[in-house]
């Protein structure tokens, strides 16, 4: 790797390292400011499995935000990281509470505007709904566990010291899910705006199993959470433990455990395509904020005890987190990519304009947009999304899908299958019967996306969409693996 | 590495739970003990039979102390129960109270040998009885606190019965040793015992006011 791309992914480890620092607590910080468990064993546990969750659950709330904005050079999410971290710092220099979560959206936005990209308004939109869910639905866990747990602790009758060494386990239990839970929910902020441009290929270790390229990301960034839990977090365990409300162990047991369930339900692939392929409607996967869950759980904890003691204010003060976060993320995003580029010299974003050759109206066409429609911008081109978003605003007889459509056919991103990739394509994570369909194409070129996806469901029937969301999953991954490895310079 | 230790100490946990149980059995066991002893000295004066309690209530008392630094060392140690440590030590030392108290009043009983006439042994006995009652009720009321903390009030409410009847009774005791036609120094004499019996029900009201509060202070 060269040295360049490690300078650029700074801005992300060092966002890593804050959310470490601050975030564990979360998870581990009443166990340990009680002293219930050690800092050691908090520690340890807590980077094995966000490492474990960013690695392998890390993906679903990733893609999420890849949809809000695929940042597509280096250098741009290099600064949607670093306003992303620097706003973070700025907000809790300020005693304002703060999520990485909400300072990332701001930061890619923030790239958003200066590419010329269009920032899609529906991702947008679930994402702010998550955040406001997010603490809603730990409250009403946190209320309900909270219940059940002190009618089951009383009708079990167990000795105090027995509930004391259960609680321990319990903490711990809990606090490895939370660790896995704010790993694979979380990472999306620190690493999400890498993998569009991620310098890494994918690795196949032994035969077994494959690192993506975005997986790799991952591990950096989550080994970079586990390095800001080791280094700083002790000192904010020992600071928060009570802050909102005292708790008791079995209460700070309930907060933690509500916490990771929120957290799990917005990262958890397996479990939206489960509620999915039962006809249920499913979760979003959004990265939310785990200090706000926790905000949540504590107050469905006050209210089930009567709301006594619970600071109020502390909850105000989180919505207008909501606000003032992003936009101060963005604000700084925009300018600092304005110098990046113009005094820094480097690409900041890499230029995706929209040409509607006859090709893509063809295909356009295919998915049902109207053909009638599509006469006003034939053979038309722009510069970026931006620009064609405005042309098909003033033409305007065209419903969001159709948009979507025109977006998604028209961008042009030229793929060039070249032999000399060939290695790197073996060392991937692409079955047999794929990647013979892909040397059959040695030598083609395609000047969008989607013709590549069309040549190769023609090709191969093991290149095709099933009914099974999850293999469809794992269809997609492959895909992005090829464009990421035969994108046309 | 610290993980293991954490879980192996549900062996520990068990261990401390036994002997805080203990503990507690042997403060009921000695107000039982108490009351035979008292039973003994009323019927036959000083006997072989009363020293032999008297010694029962000693070793379980000193068998006692050495659970109650055990159970405290092995707290505090162990960083257990961060949150109600030092309700149940304050617990644990106050019951330890009730103990010496039995175990000096019966001491008293061995030095001193005070001569208690016939017409005086009925309300004796009465008020050891309750005595021994508040102590056991004390004592099922500090089970409670480790496993059923919503039946501490009901046990105490006996606590409280039991020292007031002891109170009733060592008054009346009290009245019809200074109406006797006793000397005033063998009078005063006998108060002193009456009262160092009903002290032990009124230290057990104490300790179940304590009670009271930590397990208000777990219910919420």
């Amino acid at each position: 790797m060269e040295a360049g791309v490690l300078i650029f992914l700074t801005s992300g480890l060092f966002l890593g390292w804050a959310l470490g620092a601050n975030d564990a607590a979360n998870v581990f910080g009443t166990a340990v400011g009680t002293r219930m468990v050690r800092f050691s064993t908090a520690a340890i546990i807590c980077s094995i499995f966000i490492i474990i969750g960013a690695v392998w659950g890390g993906a679903g709330a990733a893609s999420t935000l890849g949809k809000l904005g695929a940042v597509n050079a280096l250098p741009g999410a290099f600064m949607a990281a670093f306003s992303a971290a620097l706003s973070v710092y700025l907000m809790t220099k300020a005693g304002l509470p703060v999520s990485t979560s909400q300072a990332i959206v701001g930061g890619i936005i923030g790239w958003n505007l200066f590419s010329g990209t269009l920032t899609d308004a529906t991702t947008l939109t679930k994402i702010i709904s998550t955040w406001v869910l997010c603490p809603v639905l730990a409250a009403i866990f946190g209320a309900a566990i909270f219940k059940v747990t002190v009618k089951l602790m009383r009708l079990a009758k167990i000795h105090l010291i027995r509930v004391d060494a259960y609680t321990r386990l319990g903490l711990i239990v809990a606090g490895a899910f939370g660790s896995y839970s704010l790993g694979a929910n979380n990472i999306a902020n620190v690493m999400g705006v890498f993998v569009s441009s991620s310098p890494f290929d994918d690795i196949s270790i032994g035969g077994f199993f494959t690192l993506s390229s975005m997986q790799q990301l991952f591990l950096i960034g989550a080994i970079a959470i586990a390095v800001g839990v080791f280094t700083y977090s002790k000192r904010v365990m020992m600071t928060v433990g009570n802050d909102l409300l005292p708790l008791s162990p079995v209460g700070a047991w309930v907060a933690v455990v509500s916490h990771s369930i929120v957290l799990f339900l917005f990262a958890s692939e397996g479990l939206k395509y489960a509620l999915e392929s039962n006809g249920l409607p499913s979760i979003p996967l959004v990265p939310v904020s785990s200090s706000q869950a926790v905000v949540g759980a504590v107050l469905g904890i006050a209210l089930v005890q009567g709301g006594r003691g619970f600071r109020w204010r502390v909850f105000g003060s989180i919505s207008l987190g909501w606000i003032v976060t992003p936009v101060i993320a963005c604000a700084i995003c925009f300018v600092g990519l304005f110098f990046l580029q113009n005094v820094f010299k480097q690409q900041t974003f890499r230029d995706a304009p929209h040409i509607l050759s006859n090709d893509v109206l063809d295909r356009i066409a295919k998915e049902g947009v109207s053909e009638s429609a599509l006469g006003a911008i034939k053979g038309q081109r722009y510069d970026n999304a931006v620009a064609l978003d405005q042309a098909l605003t003033k033409i305007g007889k065209y419903s969001t899908r159709d948009r979507e459509k025109i977006m998604e056919f028209s961008r042009r991103a030229p793929i060039m299958i070249d032999q000399k990739f060939f290695t790197k394509l073996n060392r991937g994570p692409l079955s047999p019967e794929r990647l013979e369909s892909v040397y059959q194409l040695n030598g083609r070129y395609y000047p969008y996306e989607w013709m590549f996806r069309d040549d190769l469901s023609k090709s191969s029937r093991s290149w095709r969409k099933k009914g099974d969301e999850r293999y469809n999953q794992m269809l997609k991954q492959d895909l992005q693996f090829l464009i990421r490895l035969f994108r046309a310079k | 590495m610290a993980l293991p230790k954490n879980v192996f100490m549900f062996g520990k946990s068990k261990a401390l739970e036994h002997k805080i149980d203990e503990f507690l059995d042997r403060l009921s066991e000695s107000a039982l003990l108490f009351d035979l002893a008292i039973k003994s000295y009323l019927s036959d004066g000083y006997s072989e039979d009363f020293a032999a309690k008297r010694k029962d209530v000693n070793d379980n008392e000193s068998a006692a102390d050495v659970l109650r630094r055990e159970i405290e060392s092995q707290l505090y140690s162990q960083t257990l129960i961060p949150e109600s440590r030092g309700d149940v030590l304050g617990l644990i030392e106050t019951l330890d109270d009730v103990l010496n108290l039995c175990e000096s009043s019966l001491w008293a009983f061995d030095i001193e040998k005070p001569k208690i006439p016939d017409e005086h042994h009925a309300l004796f006995k009465e008020l050891t009885e309750m005595v021994v009652q508040s102590v056991e009720a004390l004592a099922r009321s500090s089970r409670a606190f480790f496993r059923d903390f919503d039946r501490v009030t009901y046990h105490n409410h006996k606590v409280m019965f039991y020292e007031t009847e002891a109170d009733k009774v060592s008054t009346k005791l009290k009245r019809q040793i200074f109406a006797s036609k006793l000397d005033l120094a063998h009078k005063m004499h006998l108060r002193f015992f009456v009262e160092s019996i009903d002290n032990i029900a009124d230290w057990s009201e104490d300790v179940a006011d304590r009670l009271a509060i930590y397990a208000l202070k777990r219910s919420v």
